[in-house]
This record gives C-alpha cells, structure tokens and sequence, in this order.
C-alpha cells in the first residue's frame, strides 16, 4: 500500500465506529462517559501484532531507555512519518514523548475549538504504544496530553512488579 | 536520536499497519455485534464512509476528469486500488449487457496475516472493499452495487469483485432552493 491515506481514514471509522456503538450502549444505561477504552484496545492488539514484524530481525534492546529511543525514532516514524520531537524520563520508569504535530490531530483545527474532541484521536496511538511495550515486556500505562493541538504528549509510566 | 529512519520498509509498514489495525477492527467488531451479518454490514457502511471520502484524495492526486463510459469507471478504479491497495487487480467478467463487471485481485492486501476461523466462515471480511467502492462512486454521480463473489480467504483462487452499475444520480437541490 502506497498511500497512508488509507490508514487515516482507517483510524477516522474506527472512532467513528466504537463512538457511535458507545452511544447504543449509553442509550441503555443512560451512561453519559465517552468510553475509549476500546478505541484503545484496538490500539493495544494493532501495536503487539506490529512490534513484533517491526523488530523481528533486529539485535535486542540493551535497556529500558535503548527501548524507548527506538519507539521515539525508528517506530514513531514508521507509523507516524515522522519522530517524536522531544523524550523526556525521570529514569524511574516515567517517560513523556513528545509530538509537535501529532498524525491524526493535524488534520484537525487548531484552535481551542475541538480540543475536547482531542482525546478520541489519541487514544488509538496510547494502545500502539503500550501494546508495543508490552510485546517488549514492559508493562506500563499509557496516557495522553493534549494542550496546544497538534501537539501532543504521551505520558508513559512502566510498572515495575 | 541519531539512528537512520530509512530502518523500515515504509511501503511494507504502511500495507501491514493497515492490515493489522484493520484485523483488530474487525475482531472488536464480532465481540460487539451478535452475528457475522451484522458485522459485514458494519464493515460496508465503514468502508462507504471511507470512500466518500477516498475518492476526494484520488481525484486531487490523480487529476483526472469524467469518466466517458463504465469502462473507463472500471480502469480508474483500478488505478484506485494500485494507489490504495499496491495491488493491480484485474477487470473482467463484464456483463453482455456492459453494466456488470468484476475486480479479480491475485492477492489481497487486506487478507495477508489473516485466517478465518471455522465459525466466521460466512463473514464477508473484505467487504470494505465494496462499501468504498459504492461510497466513492455515489460521490461521483454514480449508484453501483459492489459485492465479493471470490474470496481468498474462503479458499477460492483469487478473490473476486463484483460491480453492477444502478443508474446515474441526478443532482438533488435541497428542498426550498431553486
């Protein structure tokens, strides 16, 4: 496939989608909560299968940071054409990715208008990247910050057991 | 960050990104919904949506104008799948009336990595396919119906789309405008 289009309009439909099933449910329970959990579970399978292709000829990490600097440089820009612009860790596990113009949310407009529509769109890449680690053998939780679009911050925290 | 980006096969990712994310879609979508039908009709009206907004990208990258026959519909929606899909299908099986034709795709971008278990042998998985189809075509005036015949996955040799041209669609005021 030559075109990214496709996987634009592709993560377009499934927000579409799980949103618009979200809304069925919520018409039962009278639940008002936007659930992206499952937007995010979309991610997380997409992000193990993926890894694993991605890295299936490469020599191991050597750590925790080595692991991060990849996703940062050679994986962001796989998936995402370009690399993350700023990696930031408190080398205890807690690491904040930064995207100056995040894929899916420089499509949108960039005033204050949609930011709170702003979390559908990276909930998809919070699962990517925790599947991603996951294959990895980190486990960790994945949140996103979302200011100033497109710019956007990916917060990771590893839990250690 | 100093490591090459050229690391990856980018054409590769991109067709494999699109097919993973595609198979968890669908795998989501059959927890969701209670039967295959179901599902492959949530998967059409997913991809009708993706057309209607497909055929605006094809038509600003390609520039290209009025189809003058079906024929000519046929070979740029051909040219549509070797830009979207990487794949050169072919067109065949017109109908004698020339209404009716087919897509027959050697391999499926969208079905590599894929299985279907026994259970979902009657889920109509490519149905994205069709449903862009239809969306990108009523963009351009015209009303088709799109369904897969052939199916790779079910174990047939090639998998097989089948187009059947409706009627043109005639531009609609909105009520109250003249």
């Amino acid at each position: 496939m030559a075109d990214e289009t496709l996987f634009e309009l592709l993560h377009l439909e499934i927000v579409n989608y799980v949103l618009e099933n979200n809304e069925i449910k919520n018409k039962e329970k009278e639940a008002k909560d936007e659930d992206l959990s499952v937007i995010e579970y979309i991610g997380f399978s997409t992000g193990f299968r993926i890894i694993e292709r991605l890295t299936k000829e490469m020599p191991r990490f050597k750590d925790e940071l080595d692991t991060m600097k990849f996703i940062c440089t050679d994986f962001w820009s796989a998936i995402y054409k370009k690399q993350i612009d700023n990696l930031r860790t408190n080398h205890q596990g807690v690491y904040v990715l930064q995207d100056n113009g995040f894929r899916f949310l420089t499509r949108l407009s960039n005033g204050k208008q949609y930011l709170e529509a702003a979390p559908r769109y990276v909930a998809f890449t919070c699962g990517v990247i925790r599947g991603s680690l996951a294959n990895l053998n980190i486990n960790c939780l994945v949140t996103a910050e979302v200011q100033n679009m497109p710019s956007c911050k990916f917060h990771i925290q590893v839990q250690r057991s | 960050m100093s490591r090459s980006t050229t690391r990856f096969d980018t054409k590769k990712v991109n067709s494999e990104l699109v097919t993973l994310t595609y198979g968890a879609l669908v795998a989501q979508m059959i927890k969701d919904l209670d039967s295959t039908e179901d599902v492959s009709k949530q998967l059409e009206r997913l991809g009708y949506n993706m057309g209607v907004r497909l055929i605006e990208d094809f038509l600003a990258k390609t520039g290209t104008g009025r189809c003058l026959d079906l024929k000519d519909t046929a070979d740029k929606i051909q040219t549509a799948f070797r830009m979207y899909l990487g794949v050169q299908p072919n067109v065949a099986n017109w109908s004698a009336a020339g209404d009716e034709f087919s897509f027959v795709l050697d391999n499926n971008p969208l079905t590599d990595l894929v299985e279907l278990p026994e259970d979902l042998k009657n889920l109509k998985y490519c149905n994205l396919i069709c449903g862009a189809i239809r969306g990108a075509l009523e963009m351009v005036q015209l009303d088709v119906q799109s369904w897969i015949v052939q199916d790779q996955l079910k174990g047939d040799q090639n998998t097989e789309i089948r187009v059947k041209f409706i009627r043109r669609l005639e531009d609609a005021m909105p009520a109250g405008e003249d």
